[in-house]
């Protein structure tokens, strides 16, 4: 992907681009409180008076979510650090209902680490994360339930969060899709993160500058929340032009936060705050650091899973695999996963030592497929990975044609069924016995003595059309190789 | 160092506590002496004194993730200055 | 047998013990006791019903065998910063009126499930914020050292504070025990304008789960009794590691009422030089030095130390207890519970709520503590402070590296008249100047009656410990007790008695 640059009147424009993702952890409860964490329940149903800020409640911290955040900063290649400090954001809102957010600030839990992004070329660039940190969430205030009133609903309030924030390495609206692409496969990959947008349990607050290339950093603009993967690349798009229109006509940018509106497809400044912002962080006294042990992190580190970076490369390796076709199956674990099981053959099934090109050809154009159109995940694919593999073990040890193959896997998307039990019942074995090939061949020369001429003459090109024929008249089932070497045999007078 | 009035504005707008604008002078007044009294502070050398949060001299305990909490709206709503269906309810807030 | 109202809480457990007297005879008396005193107003809420039910629980499981020990029916007073279940807790504050916790702090828990019996809430400054009692939305407290009931002329006392309900609810006989709270000196200050004990533990000692916060690095209960002994079983029965306050300390606690009786002699008694301030009144020097001779007539080594940033130690606190302050009354927002006073939009509500709530001393608290936490002053204040907050512990360790406790007096002058000094906040302020030391660096501090001033005002001294000796803090503190000798019935209360001071 080529730099994207913006026509101004006076030259090309860069965008830069950094994201700061709130990742909602994977836990039972909540991050200082005994209250579920599970999303969607009944308004205030799962709240503790904690989350709630009532007079002498104190947080506790929930051990599970610092290895969670741990375990993600060590998935992001990212610098552990072994003394962090929650410490208090002060601010007034009505879904805040202790009137601060116990976040962390000056120390948090995970330093610098990188992620890879992996190009639609093949290449890869690497994108810096500046740290991440871990915080509560805030309750939900409702502002179109009643005419004059906003009800709060608390059931979020002190939810864990992992707020990830990245250098402003991106320049792209697609590079920033990328990135968060990514970002949410390597935490499912963790299993620290469901990186649903829709639920809210992963969102964006991208910051967007633009410059004419070589130039330092300009004044940033922080578009707040904004909750799909494509809005944030449409934010980007209408903001980067946005700020150079402002350039162009003479203006600035001035450093403030904005909202996307999708509908309109533009980005406006928030409501203009009568109150400025002075968050006032200090330490939180009812809470103690945060300290662990490197043997604390090694135990985390050793049970980190294979994570799609390694995964594609050994894919790549062991497989034989393009980056791009390694680099699309591993973007979910359970993809991979299947690839890998089809390929490899589970045990007692098939006999291993497949063709994985074939097979991740066979994943990438023909069951994605499938699975799109039923609107299916991998993990309820009807077409098993023993299947598919059992398919491509047809293909390959000649009962079954390439083409042949596309009806079965039809038929086994349809019904879930056994390859090799569709070819049996259907009868759909190739035939490879030469005799029965030579006598549909002679009995299509026979049928067509002009054109068996015309060939003889010369016209070799005709070969095809009496393959063509003689495929037919099997009903697909000949073995094509055979096929064409008795036609040559006979034709070549 | 002296506050302004300007800045007590300031500060009670951060801290949601309504200052009369009658009340702006004497309170900076206030406010100014006792930060005035505060600042002999800075008499103190504290080169390469490590700042104290907390006299515990032990690391944070933590709970296991167990949900033993929640659940019972009524006691989080109880005594709510006008709850509205299981909601708390404030002004109208415009975004 | 003296009066009911009399007794420590040991005389009463001994006397409930041997059937002298039911729980609910003492729990009659007591309430009785803080009927007639209402004068005083050390109470927000009197609880006689749940008292006497406790009491009479007590006197079942006392005839059945299954006494929980010895503050089994015990009537005790609860300064209302304490939560209580179904029981009203204000904190002082007009903005938590009405409020009704759901819940149970865990030192009132624990006193509760030792069998003790609430009968009542009492004031305090608000929010914990005063040496005076006077901040509190439900009127200050008189002191029951004051002048005697209904005469004329001489002006009321305060009782100090925070805790001034809970002083002068023992001093005044109307409870065995009460707890208390001490930021800066809340506890100790008003147990020496009282006459009576109040320790002040170690941070980290007492659990602060539910405890409405003030300054959270520095917020600690404690007892405050008639003696020493009533602390150590008082303490007790209140400390203990609570998972549910994360700088609560996983500490047995030991047996503290064993270590209140232990001789003194060869103990090693520590004299900061620069406690010896400037201005100092003489009757406070001479008591101080009376301290002195006491514990070296009783076998301790006297010694002077230094604690180089004591002066220090004041202006540190005002920083680092607005600020703590500012964040921790956040919550109080009209939003959830307590007073909610209606605005056109939600900043106008909380606006509105927060001023009428908050009376001035709170207001004002709040804004510094604002102040010194924002953009641009950080540094220069909140940071500046914690750094000096590190030198003053650094000065008790070195200190506590050559002595076992340090002596010091209680406040800087016997209780004052309410009204005086309210002018001038940093006047209030200087109240604390010998107990704030120890609370910065978390350190227990328990004062003792030790005598009375010219006025016939009651004077504390005060131990200050290591952290999590409160043994020792509590043996020095029973060995001035044994040679003060002091009697604390405040003069008002038995007018009978000549010669308390002629006021
Ligand atoms: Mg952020
Ligand atoms: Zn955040």
């Amino acid at each position: 992907m080529g730099a994207w640059r913006i026509q101004g009147e006076s030259g090309e424009w860069e965008a830069v681009i950094g994201l700061e993702v709130h990742a909602q952890v994977i836990s039972a409860s909540k991050l200082f409180s005994g209250a579920s964490a599970v999303f969607g329940a009944e308004p205030n149903t799962q709240v503790s008076l904690v989350d709630a800020g009532f007079p002498g409640m104190l947080p506790v911290l929930n051990e599970y979510c610092v290895e969670q955040a741990v375990r993600t900063g060590l998935g992001l290649k990212a610098k552990i650090n072994l003394t962090s400090v929650f410490e208090r954001k002060n601010y007034f809102y009505a879904d805040l209902p202790a009137g601060y957010q116990i976040s962390q600030y000056k120390y948090p839990l995970v330093g610098e680490g990188t992620v890879i992004l992996d190009m639609p070329d093949g290449s890869t660039r690497p994108i810096g994360i500046e740290r991440l940190h871990v915080e509560q969430d805030a309750g939900k205030s409702l502002h179109d339930q009643d005419p004059k009133r906003t009800f709060i609903d608390l059931n979020r309030s002190g939810v864990a969060l992992m707020e990830i924030v990245s250098r402003p390495d991106l320049r792209t609206p697609e590079e920033a899709g990328i990135y968060l692409r990514k970002l949410r496969s390597i935490l499912r990959y963790l299993g620290t993160c469901d990186g649903n947008m829709e639920e809210g349990s992963m969102r964006c607050d991208v910051n967007v500058s633009v410059r004419k290339p070589g130039e330092p950093l300009r004044t940033r603009a922080e578009i707040k929340n904004v909750n799909s993967v494509r809005f944030v690349m449409q934010a980007i798009e209408h903001e980067a032009r946005r700020q150079v229109r402002a350039y162009e006509e003479g203006g600035k940018v001035v450093q403030e936060t904005r909202l996307y509106d999708s509908h309109k497809g533009e980005t406006r400044p928030m409501r203009a705050k009568e109150f400025a912002h002075d968050y006032r962080y200090f330490p939180d006294p009812d809470l103690l650091p945060l300290r662990l042990s490197p043997e604390y992190v090694d135990v985390i580190a050793a049970t980190l899973p294979e994570l799609p970076d390694e995964k594609k490369d050994r894919f790549m390796r062991d497989y034989g695999l393009s980056p791009y076709d390694a680099g699309v199956l591993v973007v979910e674990r359970e993809t991979a996963d299947y690839f890998e099981r089809a390929a490899r053959g589970g045990e007692g099934v098939g006999r291993g030592g497949r063709d994985a090109k074939q097979v991740a050809n066979w994943v990438i154009s023909t069951l994605f497929g499938l699975l799109n159109a039923k609107g299916l995940p991998v993990t309820r694919s009807p077409v098993s990975a023993d299947h598919l593999g059992k398919l491509v073990d047809l293909i390959a040890d000649g009962t079954i044609s390439g083409r042949i193959a596309k009806d079965v896997f039809e038929i086994m998307g349809e019904t879930g069924r056994d390859p090799a039990d569709i070819v049996a019942a259907k009868g759909l074995q190739q035939i490879t016995d030469t005799g029965a090939i030579e006598a549909a061949v002679n009995q299509v020369i026979a049928a067509n003595p002009d054109k068996a001429a015309e060939v003889r003459a010369g016209k070799v090109a005709l070969l095809g059309w009496f393959t063509g024929q003689v495929m037919k008249a099997t009903g697909g089932k000949a073995n094509p190789a055979a096929v064409n070497a008795i036609l040559k045999k006979k034709l070549s007078g | 160092m002296a506050l302004t009035r300007d800045q007590v504005r300031a500060i009670a707008l951060l801290a949601r506590v309504r200052v009369p604008d009658e009340g702006l002078e004497p309170m900076a007044k206030e406010i100014s002496g006792i930060l005035h009294w505060i600042e002999q502070l800075n008499e103190v050398d504290t080169e390469g004194v490590e700042p104290m949060t907390s006299v515990v001299a032990m690391t944070l305990p933590m709970r296991p993730d167990a949900v033993d909490d929640g659940g019972d709206p009524a006691a989080v709503l109880k005594g709510a200055p006008e709850p509205v269906d299981g909601f708390y309810a404030v002004p109208k807030v415009v975004e | 047998m003296s009066a009911l109202t009399d007794l420590g809480i040991a005389e009463a457990a001994a006397g409930l013990a041997k059937r002298d007297f039911s729980a609910v005879e003492l729990a009659r008396a007591h309430i009785a006791a803080v009927a007639g005193a209402r004068a005083l107003n050390a109470f927000i809420v009197e609880t006689p019903d749940a008292a006497l039910a406790a009491a009479a629980e007590s006197d079942k499981r006392r005839q059945d065998g299954r006494s929980l020990g010895v503050l089994d029916g015990i009537p005790l007073a609860i300064k209302d910063l304490f939560c209580t279940e179904g029981v009203q807790t204000t904190a002082g504050s007009r903005i938590l009126k009405g409020f009704v916790p759901a819940y149970e702090s865990t030192v009132t828990r624990n006193l509760k499930r030792a069998g003790a019996a609430m009968i009542g809430k009492t004031n305090l400054d608000e929010f914990a914020m005063g040496s005076s009692n006077i901040t509190s939305a439900f009127g200050p407290v008189k002191n029951p050292w004051g002048p005697p009931l209904g005469r004329a002329g001489n002006k009321e006392l305060v009782p100090g504070g925070s805790s001034g309900g809970s002083a002068a609810a023992i001093a005044a006989g109307l409870a065995l025990g009460a707890t208390g709270t001490d930021t800066g000196g809340s506890i100790r200050q008003p147990a020496s304008f009282c006459g009576i004990v109040g320790l002040k533990p170690t941070y980290g000692r007492c659990s602060r789960f539910g405890i409405v916060a003030f300054a959270s690095s520095l917020d600690q209960a404690g007892p405050m009794t008639r003696n020493v002994k009533d602390a150590a079983l008082m303490l007790g029965a209140m400390a203990g590691h609570d998972p549910r306050d994360s700088t609560s300390a996983p500490i047995p606690c030991p047996d503290f009422a064993r270590a209140a009786i232990a001789p003194v002699k060869g103990l090693r008694v520590g004299i900061p030089k620069e406690y010896r301030i400037e201005g100092m009144s003489s009757e406070i020097d001479a008591l101080w030095r009376k301290g002195e001779q006491w514990l070296r007539e009783q076998g301790a080594e006297v010694v002077e130390v230094s604690l180089p940033h004591t002066r220090y130690a004041l202006p540190t606190y005002y920083i680092v207890a607005p600020a703590e302050a500012s964040s921790n009354l956040a919550r109080y927002d009209g939003v959830r519970f307590g007073l909610r006073v209606p605005g056109e939009t939600l900043d106008d509500m909380y606006m509105n709520t927060r001023a009428a709530g908050f009376g001035p001393e709170v207001r004002r608290r709040i804004l510094i503590g604002t102040y010194v936490l924002s953009a641009g002053y950080y540094d220069a204040y909140y940071l500046k402070a914690q750094k000096v907050r590190a030198l003053i512990a650094r000065d008790f360790r070195d200190a506590f590296a050559t002595v076992d406790a340090i002596l010091a007096p209680t406040a800087p002058s016997p209780a004052f008249a309410i009204g005086e000094k309210t002018e001038d906040p940093i006047a209030m302020y200087l109240n604390d100047v010998f107990t704030v030391p120890a609370s910065l660096a978390g350190l227990p501090a328990m004062s003792v009656p030790a005598g009375l001033s010219a006025g016939g005002l009651p004077l504390g001294l005060q131990i200050i410990g290591r952290a999590f000796d409160e043994e020792t803090v509590l043996r020095a503190g029973a060995a001035i007790e044994r040679a003060a000798g002091f009697d604390t019935r405040p003069s008002r209360l038995v007018p009978a008695k000549a010669g308390k001071g002629d006021r």
